[in-house]
């Protein structure tokens, strides 16, 4: 084979990436000279959902676990990135109460950033095990009371984080440059996970758990090692957002949020990168329009009474109808192929609805 | 510590406890669903209380006749809209359908009614208090504890002793093999939304007697700890189900009284702990079930 040949083959096994990346960076050069500072703010917040929810897909949507402690380690990244980067004085008017010791931590953004990431995965490695041994229905129930532990200790510690205060002074950092970056790269890692032989056996372990130990492949193991992974991804994201908001308290990290994840999620679909950036971009439009007519609305004074929550509201019954319809997700659980339009061959969604 | 007042104190907890994880437990033995939006349906009764006091001006008795129907015909519906159309596609899918529902029905009435609580009026009975060999306890309790034995004896009569009862048991245990024998599987999955729906309004009439308001969010709490209950007690039987909720609510007063004042605000989450921790040695629950894998498809 030629080298222009294997370059061709690659790149065709491999045109899920350009595909995806070329638009959401042409949209966001696009944005960057014409855009209104609304619209940059949106593109921004885009960008900084795709890295949680991408490292939300690498572990939920390999592995189909749904995953609620996810938005607690985005606030374990986010916290412990603020607190590092955020200088000694502005720690110690903002949070009275703070640990000498965190007071005086201080360092750039940068690794501040990836040290949030670490502390997230570090955490997920301590408690992860024995959570990766439970299954389906008490898996699910014990993720989402991990959600509440961390939600507790957030609004109760505030010798760290404030309490159930606001933590502000981060220093601003993440434009729209970095955050496009972080998603570019999100991506990337994203795919290489999805495509990665631990990616491989833990879709294996989701399809079928018994067929998957039955041919040698630990699953608790993999689960472990991909919740992990997908924790570090959180923290970095949490990180990313937290230089992005300034300002933040417990409340961020909490159901509320977790719920416009995993509508990101779903309705693009958790089995695929394409799924989850596709479920990003329709949500944050979605989301960004209900909430122009929820302030529309409230503005003209037309009803005699504020409208509050109809943009979740709104959410909701989207998200029951795309399961109604398509329960794998807009996309179904596939990449994008180039050519991106050819015959469906036969048998190829099979796994699009098993990923739901 | 231990004396009478404690006893009755737990017990009362314990009922109430157990009647959330039941109505919990109902749906998910037959359709392996966690349901979300179960703490919504306690949320409707409340508000069904508040509306028919304040707005209908029915008596006591009729306005908790009218949240426990809400409360019934919210299960229903939700089912009918929601649940019915999703049965057959991922489990996932399932889970994740309840959370939007219960999502739905929040922001539903945040739009309908208002983010602000609203007080709610129970008849002077649910808050004097009584004295019993020297312990005093308000009457609340002894009417929980009272109705939940009415509850809990009536339910195992209709599991043990009716048709219905007995293809619900069936359906929990194979549901395709109950679907072969003949049995309807739509009657079947609405009777446990419809009892699961009836056991959510009568807590949910005690539930809001204790703080006496209603808020949106005010489903939340109950949920969690029906959750927490099942899943203690054990998924695949309405035993585990009760056994848990009283467990839990033991574990809850003990917690209550020992640990010191500066770490009382993370009750909840040492009672998380402890419950992770116990499902690691006996991931099954208390009570061990036939465990089956099968969902309806």
């Amino acid at each position: 084979m030629s080298l222009l040949s294997r370059f061709m083959t690659f790149s065709r096994q491999h045109a899920t990436l350009p595909l995806l990346m070329v638009p959401v960076i042409i949209a966001g050069i696009a944005i960057n000279a014409f855009g209104s500072s609304l619209l940059l703010n949106v593109y921004t917040y885009f960008c900084v959902s795709l890295i949680m929810v991408l490292g939300l897909q690498m572990f939920m949507g390999n592995s189909g676990i749904l995953n609620w402690t996810h938005i607690g380690f985005v606030g374990v990244g986010a916290y412990a990135a603020g607190i590092l980067s955020t200088a000694p004085a502005v720690k110690h008017m903002g949070v009275p109460n703070m640990f000498p010791a965190l007071v005086s931590l201080h360092m750039p953004v940068i690794p501040a950033i990836l040290v949030g990431g670490l502390v997230a995965a570090l955490l997920a490695a301590i408690i992860g095990y024995p959570l990766m041994r439970l299954s389906d229905f008490v898996g699910v129930i014990t993720l989402f009371a991990t959600l509440i532990v961390f939600h507790v200790i957030m609004t109760q510690w505030d010798n760290v984080t404030n309490g159930p205060r606001t933590f502000f002074g981060v220093q601003e950092f993440t434009t729209l440059w970095v955050a496009l970056a972080g998603g570019l790269i999100a991506m990337v890692v994203a795919y290489w996970f999805r495509e990665s032989g631990l990616g491989l056996r833990l879709r294996a372990s989701r399809d079928d758990r018994y067929a998957a130990m039955s041919v040698g492949i630990d699953v608790v193991r993999v689960r472990y090692y991909s919740f992990v992974t997908s924790a570090l991804m959180a923290g970095l994201a949490g990180g990313v957002w937290a230089h992005f908001i300034t300002s933040f308290s417990p409340k961020a990290f909490y159901i509320s949020e977790m719920f416009l994840l995993l509508s990101m999620i779903v309705i693009g679909g958790s089995g695929s990168i394409s799924g989850a950036v596709a479920g990003t971009t329709v949500v944050t439009i979605a989301r960004e329009l209900l909430r122009q007519v929820e302030g529309t609305i409230n503005n003209a004074h037309v009803l005699s009474f504020e409208v509050f929550g109809l943009t979740e509201a709104v959410m909701a019954v989207l998200m029951i109808l795309v399961l109604i319809w398509r329960p794998g997700g807009v996309v179904g659980g596939q990449e994008l192929r180039w050519p991106l339009f050819k015959r469906k061959e036969p048998g190829a969604t099979k796994e699009a609805e098993d990923a739901a | 510590m231990i004396d009478l007042e404690f006893l009755i104190n737990t017990l009362s907890l314990g009922s109430l406890y157990a009647l959330l994880a039941l109505g919990l437990v109902l749906v998910y033995g037959i359709l392996k669903l966690v349901n979300f939006a179960y703490g919504e349906y306690i949320m409707i009764g409340g508000y069904g209380l508040y509306f028919s006091a304040t707005v209908l001006h029915l008596p006591w008795w009729a306005t908790m006749l009218f949240a426990v129907l809400a409360a019934v015909v919210t299960s229903y519906l939700t089912e009918l809209a929601a649940f019915r159309p999703v049965r057959n596609k991922s489990a996932n899918a399932l889970i994740v359908t309840s959370f939007a529902v219960s999502i739905f029905l929040q922001n539903a009435v945040l739009i309908l009614v208002s983010p602000r609580a609203r007080a709610v009026q129970l008849p002077a009975v649910f808050s004097r208090t009584v004295s019993i060999a020297g312990a005093t306890t308000p009457v609340r309790n002894l009417i929980i504890i009272g109705t939940t034995v009415v509850v809990l004896v009536a339910l195992s009569v209709l599991m043990k002793r009716t048709v219905l009862g007995m293809a619900m048991r069936a359906a929990a245990e194979k549901f395709t093999t109950t679907r072969l024998m003949g049995v309807p599987a739509n009657l079947v999955i609405s009777a446990a939304f419809i009892i699961s729906g009836l056991l959510a309004g009568i807590a949910s009439i005690f539930w809001i007697g204790r703080s006496a308001s209603v808020d949106p969010v005010t489903g939340s709490a109950p949920l969690l700890i029906a959750f927490i209950a099942t899943v203690m007690g054990g998924m695949h039987s309405p035993t585990g189900a009760v056994v848990g909720g009283f467990v839990y609510g033991l574990l809850f007063n003990i917690l209550s009284i020992t640990l010191p004042a500066g770490m009382i605000s993370y009750r909840d989450a040492f009672m998380f702990v402890i419950v992770v921790l116990f499902l690691l040695f006996r991931p099954e629950g208390i009570i061990k079930g036939g465990y089956t894998e099968e969902r309806v498809g």
